[in-house]
């Protein structure tokens, strides 16, 4: 366990002591978000009856930031090491492929609630937001961010470049988020592209942290949770594969 | 007693080229072995290979006693690994970077080791800097006091001393040498045969990822032919009964090959009584590097 919780304490502090740019950063974009859009938007839309568009938002862009911001923690620490050349340092070490995979992941989750709570808080000051089930908000913000940190710690042994894991975030995963009902109700969109919604994990996540604030969204939490859990086991079992195997890291 | 290190029938590829072609080698604990061979001949895959960084294509490699693949935790356990490459990670200091690293090996509370590390190594005033403010000498102190935190019983320095200073070189090899003599298996690779002379009781030489030899220092050296007499001569001729003893040129200079010291002798009575004049004498004692010359040349 020592080497799992010293491994973790090295990737907490490694984007701690650049929080600027790791946590602040991503704060200020998502409020940047929510001002312009509100602005647009406000009177325009109402998606759920009762329910400020500026209200709807705030969930989605804190899920969105807190996603893409557990994707770029495990990946570009992986990317970062690999190409100077100190990912030996936890290469030589005998730390289990579990550990491995676990430190990477829980750091991912931890840097996404930072940043996915600090855009709510934020965003507070200004719009009045209710939680009506904090937990189920809680357990799709953890799911969340596990599965993007799985999902980074893959780019980031896969990739060998840095404009490898550039194509991977603006090819995969922020189309994933952007089509993920963080801006509007996917019930609001044709049909056919309701059904390619269904498809994406991203829009259970997001629908069931949504969940956790109104109490409404468009599938039912439960069904959500299990899409989301299942989509974390499939990448865990992967990501743990492939650090077995030595894949791209053992030569 | 179990080996220290144990390479059996290890071959490893990379595209068209065959790095490694089968090695077998055994190294005993509390050896002091140097692993020599020119640039490309696979010292570094093997030693990558040992450390579990790089997967062999066939045979097994175990590290006092354990497969590293099959039991790659026991065996990485076992083994402390100064990188050729100067690598650091630029977000901690010294001292943070050695906790760390004692962590991953699952060692809490290890101040004090950490300590007597820093101490011998002469990084106590650079212990709370930031790694990217460190001097590349410096740096190079740190990789070896990050591979033995955890205090390995066998010990592999991949080149530790291309581009350090002549006083690191030694405090180094003081401290290296100490921790043999304390019981540590110690292999070497470096590009100054005379540090693996005068350290190493046994040498491996590498060729295109072949042993083409394994030997005590002292046989290797034995086999050198003997030792050579370096002359500049005036004029630059030979006479004819000395022939045969040359070996080669060396420039303006000749290099003869005697067996015994008394031929000295012989040789200076031979030039004069040939009215040759002796410019530069110089004697040659026979060291790795010709050995290694010779043999990698022959290989």
């Amino acid at each position: 366990m020592t080497g799992f919780r010293t491994l973790l304490y090295k990737e907490l502090l490694r984007f701690w002591k650049v929080s600027l740019q790791t946590i602040a950063a991503p704060i200020l974009t998502a409020l940047l978000y929510l001002v312009v859009f509100t602005h647009v938007l406000q009177d325009r839309v109402q998606i759920y009856p009762g329910v400020q568009y500026a209200a709807f938002l705030i969930p989605g862009l804190a899920m969105m930031s807190l996603l893409q911001n557990a994707f770029a923690n495990s990946s570009s620490s992986l990317i970062q090491s690999k190409i100077t050349g100190n990912i030996i340092f936890i290469l030589l070490p005998p730390l289990s492929h579990g550990e491995f995979y676990w430190a990477y992941v829980v750091a991912a989750v931890v840097r996404g609630l930072v940043v996915g709570f600090g855009v709510y808080c934020v965003n507070f000051v200004t719009v009045s937001l209710p939680i009506l089930h904090p937990l189920w908000a809680l357990v799709f913000a953890v799911f969340g961010g596990a599965i993007l940190g799985a999902m980074g710690l893959i780019a980031g042994i896969w990739a060998e470049k840095f404009d490898q894991l550039a194509g991977f975030q603006n090819f995969v995963i922020v189309p994933l988020t952007f089509l993920s009902g963080v801006f509007y109700s996917i019930h609001s969109l044709p049909p056919f592209w309701q059904t390619v919604s269904h498809l994406n994990p991203f829009f259970y996540m997001i629908d069931g942290f949504r969940y956790g604030f109104f109490g409404v969204s468009d599938v039912a939490p439960g069904a959500s949770l299990a899409v989301v859990a299942a989509c974390f086991a499939a990448l865990s079992l992967a990501a743990l594969h492939m650090i077995r195997s030595g894949y791209k890291l053992r030569h | 007693m179990t080996p220290a290190l144990e390479v059996r029938g290890v071959a490893k590829r990379f595209g068209a080229l065959l790095a490694l072609d089968h090695v077998d080698l055994e190294i005993a604990q509390g050896e002091f072995f140097a692993l020599l061979g020119p640039n490309g001949a696979g010292k570094t895959t093997l030693i990558s290979i040992l450390a579990g960084l790089s997967r062999a294509d066939a045979g097994a490699v175990r590290v006092m006693g354990h497969d590293v693949v099959a039991d790659y935790r026991e065996a990485r356990r076992a083994l402390g690994v100064v990188p050729q490459e100067l690598v650091f990670d630029p977000f901690f200091t010294v001292r943070e970077t050695l906790r760390i690293q004692s962590g991953y090996f699952g060692l809490r509370r290890n101040n004090a080791w950490i300590d007597e590390i820093i101490d011998n190594l002469d990084l106590g005033a650079k212990a709370d800097s930031n790694m990217r403010s460190l001097s590349g000498g410096m740096k190079r102190r740190v990789l070896v006091a990050q591979a033995l935190v955890h205090r390995p019983p066998v010990i592999i320095l991949d080149e530790p001393t291309a581009g350090v200073d002549v006083e690191l070189r030694q405090g180094l090899w003081n401290f290296v040498r100490r921790l043999n003599q304390d019981g540590h298996t110690i292999v070497l690779t470096t590009h100054y045969l005379e540090e693996a002379e005068t350290l190493c009781n046994r040498v491996a030489m590498l060729k295109q990822g072949r042993v083409v030899a394994l030997d005590t220092t002292r046989n290797l050296l034995a086999g050198v032919s003997g030792t050579h007499l370096r002359l500049r001569l005036s004029p630059d001729r030979l006479p004819d009964a000395l022939a045969p003893m040359m070996v080669r040129r060396d420039g303006a200079e000749r290099v003869l090959a005697i067996q015994r010291h008394a031929q000295i002798t012989e040789v200076l009575l031979a030039l004069r009584a040939a009215g040759i004049e002796v410019i530069e004498l110089q004697l040659l004692q026979p060291d790795l590097e010709e050995a290694f010359v010779s043999i990698v040349g022959r290989a």
